[in-house]
């Protein structure tokens, strides 16, 4: 029955853009080139301890705590989590775009043996838009409405690369071809509003392209499209990242798209990554009860099982829990739980959890009980 | 490539629907929207919104419309309670049709149908108490006084899994879910027979879409309600729905079960549709799978023939001039070529 489709996709309705992607064939273990991957290749961002506070009316409240994460060059690491839980507070903090009510309070954020975080302005600018790019939700308000596509693409490229004028021009044209969107002649004079939301998305990856950058921040990049041209431009990211090797950190909530495009997994709740593994581990053996529960919540297509529900909602940044700050809402809390906080520690390899029920002095007691079903 | 027999594909079972007498009768919904320009706002033309739509809704059962931002899924939704009033065609629930009501007739048949609205943040007014706006269509409809309205009220609360104690709050002091379960509740205040879900949990957080969902299917088998439930989100839809309506460019591609629009999509619209959905699996990331090129297009000028074609991997001459007819029966398909048989004609013509 499929026989027709696969000649389809191969010959007609590809995406036209570069060549094919490494041919991904299907297994149900993992593929090897991408634990080769996560080994060999060298680290490109190194969080460490992250904090970042916002000041408010009623005091400073700490919305990001105790992140630490590392990305090495081509992987793709994908930060999940509901509102709330500080994935583009981390995302805006290793770029230090926070708003001026915000500020990294400790921790440290190595970019190419720089600590982006003590850095002086001017030497964050050159690097933002030129070795660390960013790719934003909503591609209308990002794109700035009175200059036209081509203009905007060509700017980064006179500033970071000194392109003369003309250069820039030529090669927004080839950028705006590598991002699939058709006419690039003509779409290079264009203002943003005359493109569709798929468009102007695509217009976003090309000027996140334009430099080269090591690494790709995207956040949420896909949740203001339709579900087909979402599927478009999950592809064009994917087949990007394969060629040109660029290390790409991609803040979602949905774990759908994270199923389809992490190397790597870091879940976040309320501030703070609660288990961080491969995306295969993650799915097929998750350990912390977030990440059960989240899980089991989402409605798949294979199954029609009822689906299980996380009580309550997540905590308030004003009123964090103390303890582990799951523990409200967690079926398997402990007395433990409530009052001292769990670290992100390793329980095997490359797989961490921030979870008492992993901690070896806490198995003799719970006896069972409180092992995740 | 293996053929299906035709035998074997058409032969959909019948189902107990087709003996039962629906609840809602849509048929050929029209909403045109004019475009008017110029100094005296003279129309120039129409965005039709939603296009020669039919389809049916029996008593107890959920049926999901999905489709894509500009299918005309949610003026369809708002035309059956009558918050849109139809271009033409015939919105016949319960053996009236609403579409030609008075506003006087209308209002009495208001406490069969009501509607959920998607945002539970603008559809709740802020400066009035939980308590106030759950009692106030029982007050306004079944002339109850203050205070049996407000018992009411609470009962309701308890029944969507809020504490009575909320209705003295404000919306905003009430997290979305919560919002939402307050807007479950008011649509069920009156104990209507319909009610029209419009994306209810699409502006939730994925923990708490699961909680509503599930509060939904509770209630449903608890009232004996009937949903009309319109998303884009295609696992919402596949969890709560009997049967699915799919809609593209304000017209119906594809009407039936849900079992069998998720195994055997006849329409390439729905089968790009499932291809497009993240599953949330990552060992099916490398699935063989068709993503199409192309944007929707404008639905003020909308493609002939086939609304579809302009992206339709299967497209062939007769679909850029010719309307395709949705087809009758259990498995309603709208296609010159749907998908089985589509196939087995290009294998003739191989052969």
């Amino acid at each position: 029955m499929r026989g027709a489709r696969t000649i389809l996709t191969r010959e007609i309705v590809c995406i036209p853009f570069g060549r094919p992607s490494p041919d991904r064939t299907v297994s149900s273990s993992t593929p090897p080139w991408r634990i080769a991957l996560s080994v060999n290749a060298p680290v490109v961002l190194r969080v460490e301890n992250l904090r970042t506070e916002f000041g408010t009316d009623q005091g400073p409240v700490t919305s990001v705590d105790e992140v630490s994460f590392s990305l090495a060059a081509g992987e793709t690491l994908c930060l999940v989590g509901e509102s709330g839980s500080g994935k583009s507070v981390t995302a805006l903090s290793i770029m230090g775009l926070l708003a001026d009510n915000g500020r990294v309070v400790s921790g440290s954020v190595v970019f190419e043996d720089e600590d982006l975080v003590r850095l002086p302005e001017n030497r964050l600018r050159e690097i933002r838009g030129n070795s660390i790019a960013m790719i934003f939700q909503e591609p209308m308000t990002s794109l700035n409405p009175v200059l036209t596509i081509g203009d905007q693409l060509a700017e980064s490229m006179i500033l970071h690369l000194g392109l003369t004028k003309a250069q820039a021009r030529q090669r927004v044209i080839e950028l705006l071809d590598k991002v699939g969107i058709p006419r690039a002649p003509e779409v290079v004079d264009d203002y943003p509003h005359r493109l569709s939301g798929g468009m102007r998305q695509r217009a976003m990856i090309a000027m996140a392209l334009s430099c080269e950058p090591k690494l790709i921040i995207a956040d949420e990049p896909t949740t203001a499209l339709d579900v087909t041209i979402q599927a478009q431009i999950l592809k064009l990211m994917r087949d990007l990242s394969a060629e040109t090797g660029t290390a790409m950190i991609f803040i979602t909530h949905d774990l759908g798209v994270v199923a389809e495009m992490a190397d790597r997994v870091a879940v976040m709740y309320a501030g703070q990554v609660v288990e961080q593994a491969d995306v295969y581990t993650l799915f097929d053996e998750p350990k912390h009860p977030y990440t059960i529960a989240l899980l089991r919540s989402i409605p798949h297509l294979s199954t029609d099982e009822r689906l299980a529900s996380i009580s309550g909602s997540v905590p308030s940044l004003l009123y964090m829990p103390t303890g582990c700050r799951f523990h409200e809402r967690c079926p398997q809390a402990m007395d433990r739980c409530v009052g001292e906080r769990p670290e992100l520690l390793p329980i095997a390899g490359d797989h961490d959890v921030r979870c008492w029920l992993y901690d070896e002095a806490a198995q003799p007691q719970s006896s069972g009980a409180a092992v995740p079903a | 490539m293996t053929i299906t027999k035709p035998s074997e594909e058409q032969a959909a079972p019948s189902t107990p629907d087709e003996q039962r007498e629906p609840l809602l009768r849509v048929r050929n919904l029209k909403r045109y929207y004019p475009i008017r320009k110029g100094v005296i706002a003279r129309t120039v033309g129409h965005v039709r919104a939603v296009d020669d739509v039919s389809f049916d809704v029996y008593p107890g059962e959920t049926l999901g419309i999905v489709g894509e931002s500009g299918c005309g899924k949610s003026t369809t939704g708002r035309a059956i309670v009558r918050l849109e009033t139809p271009t033409a065609g015939s919105v016949i629930f319960d053996g009236t049709d609403i579409a030609e009501l008075s506003t006087a007739r209308m209002r009495r048949l208001r406490t069969d149908l009501q509607m959920v609205f998607q945002d539970p943040y603008s559809s709740l007014n802020p400066q009035i108490r939980i308590g106030d706006l759950l009692a106030e269509p029982l007050i306004a409809h079944h002339r109850l006084d203050r205070s049996g309205a407000h018992a009411k009220a609470a009962e309701m609360l308890k029944i969507v899994g809020l504490p009575a104690a909320y209705l003295n709050r404000y919306p905003h002091e009430l997290s979305g879910g919560q919002r939402q379960r307050v807007g479950i509740a008011r649509a069920l205040m009156l104990e209507p027979k319909l009610i029209v879900c419009d994306e209810p949990v699409s502006a939730l957080d994925v923990s708490i879409q699961a909680q509503v969902l599930n509060l939904l299917k509770d209630l449903q088998g608890e009232f004996g309600l009937t949903y009309v439930f319109i998303s884009h989100g295609l696992g919402a839809i596949k969890y709560i729905s009997d049967r699915i309506v799919v809609m593209y460019l304000g017209k119906v591609m594809e009407t039936a079960t849900t079992a069998e629009i998720f195994a055997r999509p006849r329409h390439p619209y729905t089968e790009i549709l499932l291809d497009a959905y993240p599953e949330p699996n990552p060992h099916l990331r490398d699935r063989e799978r068709i993503i199409v090129e192309g944007d929707v297009p404008d639905p003020a000028k909308p493609p002939p023939g086939c609304v579809f074609h302009t992206r339709c991997p299967y497209a062939q001459e007769i679909c850029k001039t010719d309307v395709p007819p949705l087809t009758t029966g259990v498995h309603q398909v709208a296609c010159h070529f749907p998908l089985a048989i589509e196939k087995l004609a290009t294998e003739k013509a191989v052969s």
